[in-house]
């Protein structure tokens, strides 16, 4: 496997190497931009199917009972994989591949001026071990029973036995596609941490790197941190699903809620694991394009680590009513309203890096301004279900669905757009259409606040998650409610049909866009120093720096924006 | 219109669980239309425009600072009184266990509920229990207490007319309490999943007069047998030995 070109080697050792063939360069390459290619296309595709799925489950919702086109009927047991596969492929195969695994993959190198990661090649192995979980994953949908149907959670006893769940072969699938998972992203974590802490270019310190590399490294820091549990009581379940074992029986002795212990102690840093690249892309889009220094970038930093820290201590604000000691809930009611308080921090500097600059509204920036508009509202929303008191209606409430879609597709959606329209010059060397950019993001921003919003009213009329027909519950069939349903489900439709025009804009142009230079939107940071696309490599010298990474406006120089590597 | 959509109050729990909602609306609305009127006022004030330069700010200047700074500590003052008011109320429902006018049992299992009324004498466990599936009937103006119980995987009773809910979890028996406020028929809903017929598994709760539910008691006065397997306390797991013989009339 290995080849000795791939080591660590001085920059320009590539010029003039042979053609390598279309495999070694693109399948098994360990360039980081490729891994960052690989993992971008399989998240963009596992997205397709996880948005199919969404789209079935809420035609049954609107349409219950009746024939969905492409799918046919929905049965309660295939409504069941439906969600649960929905919420796993879009949490583990959508956000984390295309957030952490791609732009980390890409971006860090290029931003710290390093010629690829530390170890190139666990990085391809992180990527293959990546695509046989999702392989694992959609197999699974297809054994006899079909898939896994307990939600993304796999709450035992209900995952843990065949008999309770159904799909013995499906959910034993789900947690071995899951595990390997999070091995893969175990390994591309410490790929990032360690680059980013040895491999950052001459005179860059570490107040000089670009906010979203400091938030992919602490999100790696995080997940390294919160995942061992969650891999035990993975390999637990499997036990208890394969060998007969009782980690989570109660009738021989074990317990279910150690289970929402060791999950939710990974799962709720996992937002965070998944926001803070986020936050970082958008920091990334909002300086450049209002020509504005990052307001207050240590405190941002700061207020990024603060979340971090918080994030481990709050778990238990999703078992408030499963059955946890009642005065625990206290404790984490304090700890979860609190984590308001640096975010709420983050969001104001945000906000206040507008005040003064020159804004331009560009695609980028449009979805960068759309990411802090809409979080917002799942920011403030987040409140009500952390106040244990009011969680007691609200939780397993489509109020909850409202809420964590309002963080969820501002991170896993906007925030990826804004990123993806961003360095697309720099990743294909052409630039995206603009038109056709506003388009699509009109498109999906006016539908998604279509479907949500109504799902903040369901949940606050008593709607419960998880039900494939609310027609068994006469509270829940008023025509009311029902038309807030079907509500959502048009403006999903309507979402939907907005996607051809990325994808077509996106293969579109990265063919035929118009030619794009080495920095088309004046940015500072060091990606923009090197060709567009960088070659295998990335520099043929390495740049200096010797300046932090948004120095807009600089008074007293010709020019608005003034590079990290450029002296002066 | 919005307030049609809310499910009508039928527990002592009602009322304040609507006043802390209305409490966090007020308090986060206040900061949330702040932020995005502030948000938008910037995006339509510093757009682009020929011949006005960007200026040079970097965040440490006192007198911008305190934009951020300011408000995180009058966030933080909101944050102490939504937290307040939210563990008064949890404590009032999950905390305290005021004695009880009645007690029943309600039993979960895929994907039905069963309860046991006390019967006229008011005791649980005497052979006047009368058992029920899908139907809970219950009096006005009584403080129950509710023995909660899972025969298989994790269920969670969820009555949203009285704004209570609570895990069932195998192996466990949970002691939980309200008070009915309201006469009228409402959804009780299975709100953690629980397999292929989750999605079925309501039942109707009916709180009615006294008058009313002894003449339902009457109705639905159980035949011996099932009275016998009353007085037997319910299985504490899956696994306890045998139950009496008499279950196996059950």
């Amino acid at each position: 496997m290995a080849h000795a070109h791939t080591e660590a080697h001085p920059v320009g050792a590539h010029a003039g190497h042979h053609e390598e063939s279309f495999v070694k360069k693109y399948l098994l390459s360990t360039d980081h931009k490729i891994i960052a290619f690989q993992y971008m296309f399989t998240g963009m595709g596992m997205a397709l199917i996880g948005a199919f799925m969404a789209y079935v489950f809420r035609m049954q919702l609107a349409f219950p009972g009746s024939s969905v086109p492409g799918f046919g009927m929905v049965s309660p047991h295939a409504y069941n994989a439906l969600i649960t596969n929905h919420g796993s492929i879009m949490i583990f195969w959508v956000a984390m591949p295309v957030l952490v695994a791609a732009f980390g993959n890409y971006l860090i190198p290029l931003m710290i001026g390093a010629d690829d990661m530390v170890f190139p090649r666990i990085n391809r192995l992180s990527y293959q071990i990546f695509l046989l979980s999702a392989l694992v994953l959609i197999a699974s949908l297809f054994v006899q029973n079909g898939g896994f149907g307990g939600a993304w959670t796999a709450y035992p006893p209900l995952s843990a036995n065949g008999k309770y769940n159904q799909t013995p072969l499906g959910a034993t699938m789900w947690v071995i596609a899951v595990a390997l998972e999070f091995v893969a992203f175990l390994l591309g974590g410490i790929n990032f941490i360690v680059t980013s802490m040895n491999s950052r270019t001459k005179g860059m310190r570490a107040f000089d790197v670009p906010i979203v590399v400091w938030c992919i490294v602490i999100a790696s820091i995080l997940f390294m941190a919160s995942v061992g549990p969650l891999i035990a009581g993975a390999v637990m379940l499997l036990f208890d699903q394969t060998l007969g074992t009782s980690f989570f029986n109660p009738a021989k002795g074990g317990d279910p809620i150690l289970w929402q212990h060791l999950f939710w102690f990974f799962g709720h840093p996992e937002v965070y694991v998944v926001l803070l690249p986020a936050v970082g892309i958008v920091a990334e889009v909002m300086c450049v394009f209002a020509r504005k220094k990052l307001f207050a970038y240590k405190t941002v930093i700061y207020t990024i680590i603060a979340t971090g820290v918080l994030s481990f201590f709050v778990w238990a604000h999703h078992q408030f009513v499963a059955g946890i000691d009642p005065r625990m809930a206290n404790v984490f009611t304090v700890t979860t309203v609190l984590i308001s308080i640096p975010i709420a921090e983050m969001c104001f500097a945000y906000i206040a890096t507008l005040y003064g600059g020159s804004i331009t509204l560009s695609t980028p920036m449009l979805w960068a301004l759309a990411f802090l508009a809409e979080f917002l509202i799942g920011g403030v929303t987040g409140i009500y279900l952390g106040a244990s008191g009011l969680d007691i209606f609200f939780h397993d409430t489509y109020f909850v669905v409202a809420h964590f879609h309002y963080t969820f597709f501002p991170i896993a959606i906007i925030a990826v757009m804004a990123g993806v329209t961003f360095w697309f010059p720099k990743m294909f060397g052409r630039h995206l259409n603009e038109f056709w950019g506003k388009v699509h993001f009109w498109g999906t921003i006016i539908p998604f606040n279509g479907i949500f919003i109504p799902l903040f009213v369901l949940g606050a009329a008593g709607e419960h998650r998880r039900i494939f027909d609310y027609t068994n519950f006469p509270e829940l069939a008023t025509p009311e409610l029902h038309f807030l349903r079907v509500f959502a489900t048009v403006s999903l439709l309507v979402m939907l049909a907005f996607q051809p025009v990325f994808l077509i804009n996106y293969i579109g142009s990265a063919i035929r866009g118009r030619k794009a230079d080495k920095n088309p939107f004046h940015s500072t940071t060091l990606e923009w120093t090197t060709e567009s696309p960088p070659p295998h490599g990335n520099w043929t010298e390495y740049p200096t720096v010797y300046r932090g990474p948004y120095e807009y406006g600089v008074p007293g120089r010709d020019q608005d924006y003034w590079p990290q590597n450029e002296k002066d | 219109m919005l307030l049609s959509i809310v499910p009508p109050s039928a527990s002592n729990f009602a009322a304040q669980n609507d006043q802390l909602f209305i409490l966090i609306t007020i308090l986060v609305g206040v900061w949330f239309v702040a932020a995005e009127a502030m948000f938008f006022w910037l995006i339509f004030r510093f757009r682009a425009r020929p011949g006005v330069p960007t200026q040079y700010i970097t965040g440490k200047e006192k007198a911008l600072h305190r934009w951020v700074s300011w408000p995180h500590f009058l966030i933080l003052v909101c944050d102490v009184v939504i937290i307040i008011a939210a563990v008064q109320l949890w404590v009032r429902v999950k905390q305290t266990l005021p004695p009880a006018d009645r007690t029943i049992r309600v039993v979960a299992q895929q994907w039905a509920w069963t309860f046991t009324d006390p019967g006229p004498d008011k005791v649980l466990d005497t052979p006047d229990d009368v058992r029920t599936t899908d139907e809970l009937h219950l009096v006005i103006h009584q403080r129950y207490h509710f023995l909660l119980e899972s025969k298989d995987v994790l269920h969670s009773f969820f009555i949203p007319a009285f704004r209570l809910k609570q895990d069932a979890i195998p192996g466990r028996i949970y002691t939980g309490w309200f008070e009915t406020t309201r006469a009228g028929s409402y959804d009780l809903l299975c709100a953690e999943i629980c397999g292929m017929g989750h999605g079925e598994m309501g039942a109707r709760v009916v709180v009615e007069g006294e008058a009313e539910h002894a003449t339902w008691l009457t109705q639905h006065a159980n035949d011996a047998a099932l009275a016998a397997l009353n007085t037997a306390p319910a299985p504490a797991d899956t696994t306890a030995p045998a139950a009496p013989a008499t279950a196996g009339a059950h």
